[in-house]
């Protein structure tokens, strides 16, 4: 097996409405890295993981799992895979004990009760694992979903929307067991809705808009190359219109009159800040103030889906 | 992986521990039901009415109503064992699973059929106390009983699976079995019928299995024995066949 662990090459989903949800997707995901996949609702994100997993057929294109086609050797690759759906989808009077172990059997592994303990503890689970599943809070049953999706012990997880409409607190235990999955070589894919999460912990960023990858890229790359900073100069005395002599740089002026905002890329070989304080002092304004602010995956993000959808 | 064994097995008692959790809905409610039959019918409409063939009026109608039960057991019990997972959502789990499509029908209409036989035995038992009831061909009965068991499940699978809601799970026992039960002789012999109504029925494939069963427990039969088998098996086929073409084609779930 080369580097990648899941290759999908040319990949098309077209639904029985017409509805093109996937448009000849190629991307690769390499052994052991946290992978985010980005997208606004509708992207195609979950079509994507759910062909992966064998829940939806593709239309065309061919995906492989450790070398093994999904479809042909569709054992091989779902015995690797664990799922973690979007929707708290679980039976309502099963034992947690009992519906955790049921999945681990669903997915052809013999019964080991002392697996399931050591997934049900890193979930803080063990507590509750004689409850039914309806007298569960929604992020307990989220973190059920989880430790199901890891009762077969597999080699990779897909996380789809994993902290949706979690707290805070669930949502960053949620990352320390992703992280600590990694740490002992699970490759992870989520999807996500929240771009902190993807800036907290993934190794690598895709963005995913109206079916297509618009792009690949390792986080901190990504963030350096389209990362713009913004200088905010704030102002001594209010401000009505941009002079002339400033024109050329763009500048936006603050809600409150008393400041100016320059957006420029440090990736270029010159970031025209000499230029602008110095036409700034020409033109009369006085300073006060002076900060620069790193533009975040966030902002990234937004960016190239509205440029995605503008072409 | 060449079979799943685990995931069958899973499945199976998945859907095994439902039975038990829900006991009181799954085998006394039937047991109720049927046993009220045995009473209004057997014993105390039965009391006025002569033998047929030689046979008491209450135990005469102790395997149409066992087959009753059969019927209406095995069909609900695969068509909610799958369409529950469909309606609420954890089909997700099983078709992301590295099980086969068969091994799946296998599991859920093995199950099926097992909750169904442990209903017809007790049954079966519930029946001695009301009525005279001998088997004459006892493995007959065995192999009838699992056979239009594992039919009917896997029937009652096909209506799970192609049924869109509760309304449409309902369709087929209430509006075609139960009536084709009744209408089939469970209650009465074709030969009580006017000649017209008995040609009619002939058209019943319900009438066969019941007479049938009938057969293995007094030795008596409006048909030969294997003429039910044949069209039994026929329908298993039928079954079969439209159910493989429905998992080739995703199970209408995949999309």
């Amino acid at each position: 097996m080369s580097e990648n662990q899941i290759v999908i090459n040319n990949l098309s989903k077209v639904y029985d409405n017409g509805f093109n949800a996937l448009k000849n997707i190629n991307l690769n995901i390499k052994k052991g890295e946290i992978f985010a996949m980005l997208g606004p609702n509708g992207a195609g994100k979950t079509t994507l993981i759910s062909i992966i997993c064998g829940i939806v057929k593709p239309s065309s294109g061919k995906v492989t799992v450790e070398d093994f086609d999904i479809i042909e050797d569709y054992r091989e690759t779902r015995s690797r895979i664990g799922l973690v759906p979007q929707e708290l989808t679980l039976e309502q009077f099963e034992t947690v004990f009992n519906n955790v172990s049921y999945s681990r059997g669903l997915y052809g592994k013999n019964p080991n009760p002392k697996h399931i303990e050591k997934v049900l503890k890193q979930l803080s689970l063990w507590d509750k694992k004689d409850l039914i599943l309806r007298k569960l809070s929604g992020g307990m049953k989220r973190r059920v979903l989880i430790a199901k999706a890891l009762s077969h012990e597999p080699k990779i997880l897909f996380l789809d929307e994993p902290t949706a409409g979690v707290d805070v607190e669930l949502r960053k235990e949620m990352w320390k067991v992703v992280k600590s999955l990694r740490e002992i070589g699970v490759t992870i894919i989520l999807t996500t809705h929240y771009i902190e999460e993807a800036e907290e912990i993934a190794d690598r960023v895709g963005v995913i808009n109206q079916g297509e990858i618009i792009i690949v890229e390792q986080k901190k790359e990504l963030i350096k190359k389209m990362g713009q900073k913004v200088l905010s100069v704030e102002l001594q005395e209010e401000i009505q219109d941009v002079p002339d002599s400033l024109k050329k740089y763009n500048l936006i002026i603050g809600s409150n009159k008393m400041s100016l905002a320059y957006t420029y890329n440090l990736e270029e070989k010159q970031t025209g800040i000499t230029n602008l304080l110095q036409d700034i002092k020409d033109s009369g304004l006085r300073l006060r103030d002076l900060k620069t602010e790193q533009s975040n995956l966030e902002k990234i993000f937004v960016t190239l889906v509205r440029e995605n959808n503008e072409n | 992986m060449k079979i799943n064994y685990y995931g069958f097995k899973a499945i199976y008692f998945h859907e095994m521990d439902r039975f038990r959790r829900t006991l009181g809905q799954s085998l006394l409610s039937p047991v109720i039901s049927t046993s009220l039959y045995f009473i209004v019918f057997g014993s105390v409409i039965g009391g006025y009415v002569q033998k047929i063939d030689g046979i008491s009026y209450g135990s005469f109608i102790v395997p149409g109503l066992l087959m009753l039960t059969l019927l209406t057991q095995s069909i609900s019990n695969t068509s909610f064992g799958i369409f529950f997972p469909k309606f609420n959502g954890t089909i997700y789990e099983i078709l992301a699973a590295p099980i086969s499509a068969y091994e799946i029908v296998l599991a859920f209409v093995s199950a099926g059929a097992t909750k169904t036989l442990i209903v017809g035995f007790v049954i079966f038992l519930t029946a001695q106390f009301f009525a005279d009831v001998q088997v004459q061909y006892p493995l007959l009965m065995i192999f009838l009983l699992i056979l239009v068991s594992f039919t009917f499940a896997l029937f009652g699978f096909l209506v799970g699976l192609v049924s869109k809601d509760f309304e449409q799970m309902s369709i087929i026992p209430s509006f075609v079995i139960t009536p084709m039960v009744f209408l089939g002789g469970s209650l009465y012999s074709l030969d009580m019928l006017p000649e017209f109504w008995q040609v009619v029925t002939y058209f019943n494939p319900v009438v066969y299995l019941i007479s049938s069963l009938r057969y293995s427990f007094y030795g008596i039969s409006d048909f030969n024995i294997w003429i039910s088998v044949g069209l039994m098996v026929l329908f298993l086929s039928v079954c079969v066949i439209i159910v493989s073409i429905l998992l080739k084609k995703g199970y209408s779930i995949k999309s």
